[in-house]
């Protein structure tokens, strides 16, 4: 990141030189640690490949919450919505559905649909950004516990016309959902198949890891480009004192929907990221869960601070793998049977560690540091 | 100290329009259910002035301050702006079009240093948007730049640019009011509002703010200035207009104000009964 240029350079340039020759240590270290992660995890079975490009995944969406609730302090509990709609449109745009279910697009697409992901990508955010707005707008005047009312209806609108639009024309499939979504397709290499580069192998999870990983680094880039910018400030304006916001000349409508567009266009990234990825989409992906779980790492981590919420989404993604994967086989060798089900312990401990986490961290694991003894 | 923008095309009128006065308004009026807040409420402020509006508890001060920045909006009454007719009718287009003002109970950004505070006054006329933020255009990076610059440069002038990392909330009473005069002045405004700037400052504090609002006069600034300090309104103010249950009882210079029977009646009356 640039800094401003320091007035006396005399003075500060070789601590200057000190910490930015540490940080590009530090970020070269990050870079080799992330290339090298899927193939750490490889080594112990490629479903930690997979835990890890889910936790990708839900980085992303975290990201896109945390501009809506961390920046500016907008109560979202219908997220998942953009999540779906990303994830809808491209299940619609690349697989078989629509040209099996519509004659007229069939004609139009002989070939059937298959749009890349290098169109899907952009229209995803654009699709889901529009319906950030529209969700956004009539919401432009409620704040806290009655914006996350009418956030949590949205969400839940959302997915019930999922589950519903299938008739009288079959848009949605219904609770079946759609099937046969295509992968991606990035320079001929098919990301379902895995690759060869150089005599290395490299298997399907590990390529969406490196897809994934691409995308959620640009996200994070983005927002931090954003945070510390005029509309970064803007957010956090409205978040602190609305009405200050608006004196200081902040037409808090305009940078509210903007928030509300730019969150849901990530989620939609996302969203159409899990669709290629799964090969499949149905309703019951999208539930109000899955909303709170993706509130849960924003406020877990420390709601609008980059970094905490990042270690937030991949906590509470990883954990519950975690445990799947400890849990099981730690009772068998003790109890020679499964007592508990993973799934019931994740449950408890998943709550258990909210809880404590609201009574000891309030403001999560990695919150925000300004001020102070610097 | 900073320099005048053409930011809006009331600049260029207000060079052909004769008067001085810079803001007035006629037959201002407001009523909440059955209580008039402000009745047949006329003011007039010229280019450069410190106008002191005071009153008594309850007189309708910060109403009539909220409906010359558009939180509130008037039953009635017609507002001019440097030669141009306008209605207050969103707060931040009040703000962009050059009225800038501060609160009666401090209301700073909490999560925001000192700093950052007054970068979000100086972000009304800035204009970078959503994607040269993201690409970072060079363009983008300057205007970020100078706003720093900018902010530090305010917060110097008023007099706590060594805070400029410190939380707003960590800042002292006194100074938290200064970051709000240097905030409202980042929105580069022709006519500045203060909401009872002196409240609970001590009487080290009180000279100090005296220092800086002769200070901004000195600039060019023009000041409306809402008191109940009225030692600090009779000495600086160069028009005074007196409040009393929504409507003005005497308007005019600080002397004459002092005299007025009904400005008495209105404030020393109060006293002997309290």
């Amino acid at each position: 990141m640039k800094q401003m240029i320091p007035l006396d350079l005399s003075k500060t340039s070789p601590v200057m030189a000190n910490s930015k020759t540490r940080k590009v240590a530090g970020v070269l270290m990050i870079a080799i640690s992330l290339a090298l992660l899927p193939w750490v995890a490889a080594h112990f079975g490629n479903s930690w490949v997979r835990i890890l490009d889910i936790a990708l995944l839900y980085v992303m969406l975290a990201m896109g919450l945390n501009i809506v609730v961390g920046f500016a302090g907008l109560l979202d509990l219908g997220y998942i919505a953009f999540y779906a709609v990303g994830a809808y449109l491209y299940g619609l745009l690349a697989s078989p559905h629509l040209t099996d279910n519509f004659e007229w697009i069939a004609a139009a697409f002989p070939d059937g649909l298959h749009t890349s992901v290098w169109l899907m990508l952009p229209l995803g955010a654009l699709v889901a950004g529009i319906f950030g707005v529209l969700l956004g707008a009539p919401t432009l005047k409620l704040r806290g516990d009655y914006l996350a009312i009418v956030t949590l209806g949205f969400g839940e609108i959302i997915r019930i016309f999922m589950n519903n639009l299938n008739a009288p024309l079959n848009i949605t499939n219904g609770p079946q959902g759609i099937n046969m979504i295509e992968p991606v397709h990035i320079a001929g290499v098919r990301l379902s198949k895995g690759t060869e580069i150089l005599g290395l192998e490299i298997s399907s999870l590990q390529l969406y890891y490196y897809l994934f990983l691409a995308i959620t680094l640009i996200i994070i880039l983005v927002c931090m480009r954003l945070q510390n910018s005029r509309l970064g400030r803007a957010w956090t304006a409205i978040r602190d004192d609305e009405i200050a916001a608006k004196a200081m000349g902040i037409n808090t409508r305009n940078v509210k929907l903007l928030a509300f567009a730019m969150g849901a266009s990530f989620g939609g990234v996302s969203g159409a990221m899990f669709a290629a990825f799964q090969g499949f989409v149905s309703p019951e992906s999208f539930g109000l869960m899955e909303s709170i779980i993706i509130l849960s790492m924003v406020v877990l981590g420390g709601m609008g601070h980059i970094p905490g919420v990042i270690l937030g989404a991949v906590l509470l993604s990883g954990f519950p793998e975690l445990l799947r994967h400890v849990v099981t086989p730690v009772q068998e060798a003790v109890f020679g049977k499964v007592l508990v089900d993973a799934e019931i312990l994740r449950s408890l401990i998943y709550g258990m560690s909210m809880i404590l986490i609201m009574l000891y961290r309030p403001k999560g694991l990695w919150p925000q540091k300004k001020g102070g003894s610097q | 100290m900073m320099k005048d923008q053409p930011l809006s095309p009331n600049t260029v009128s207000s060079n052909t329009v004769k008067s001085n006065v810079l803001f007035s308004v006629q037959n201002l009026g407001k009523r909440f259910g059955g209580l008039v807040a402000i009745d047949d409420v006329s003011v007039q402020i010229e280019q450069g002035q410190i106008y002191g509006l005071i009153g008594p508890n309850g007189a309708g001060k910060t109403t009539f301050f909220n409906l010359m920045t558009g939180l509130y909006q008037a039953d009635s009454g017609n507002f001019l702006f440097d030669g141009e007719p306008f209605s207050p009718a969103s707060p931040h287009q009040v703000a962009r079009m050059g009225i800038a003002r501060t609160f009666q109970n401090i209301r700073l950004f909490s999560s925001m240093t000192a700093l950052e505070n007054v970068s979000v006054g100086l972000d009304c006329h800035a204009k970078s948007g959503v994607l040269s933020t993201i690409f970072r255009t060079p363009a983008q990076q300057r205007e970020e730049r100078e706003i720093k610059a900018k902010s530090q440069e305010l917060l110097d002038y008023v007099g706590i640019g060594k805070y400029a990392h410190e939380l707003a909330t960590h800042l002292s009473y006194g100074d938290q009011r200064r970051l709000e005069i240097a905030r409202a002045l980042a929105t580069q405004p022709k006519l500045l509002a203060l909401d009872e700037p002196a409240a609970g400052m001590n009487a080290t504090e009180k000279l100090k703010l005296r220092e800086l609002l002769v200070q901004m006069r000195q600039d060019g600034k023009t000041i409306l200035l809402i008191e109940h300090d009225v030692k600090l309104v009779m000495g600086i103010c160069d028009q005074v207009s007196v409040l009393d249950y929504g409507k003005i009882i005497e308007q005019g210079s600080p002397a004459k104000v002092q005299k007025s029977p009904a400005v008495i009646e209105a404030y020393l009356g109060g006293l002997n009964h309290a």
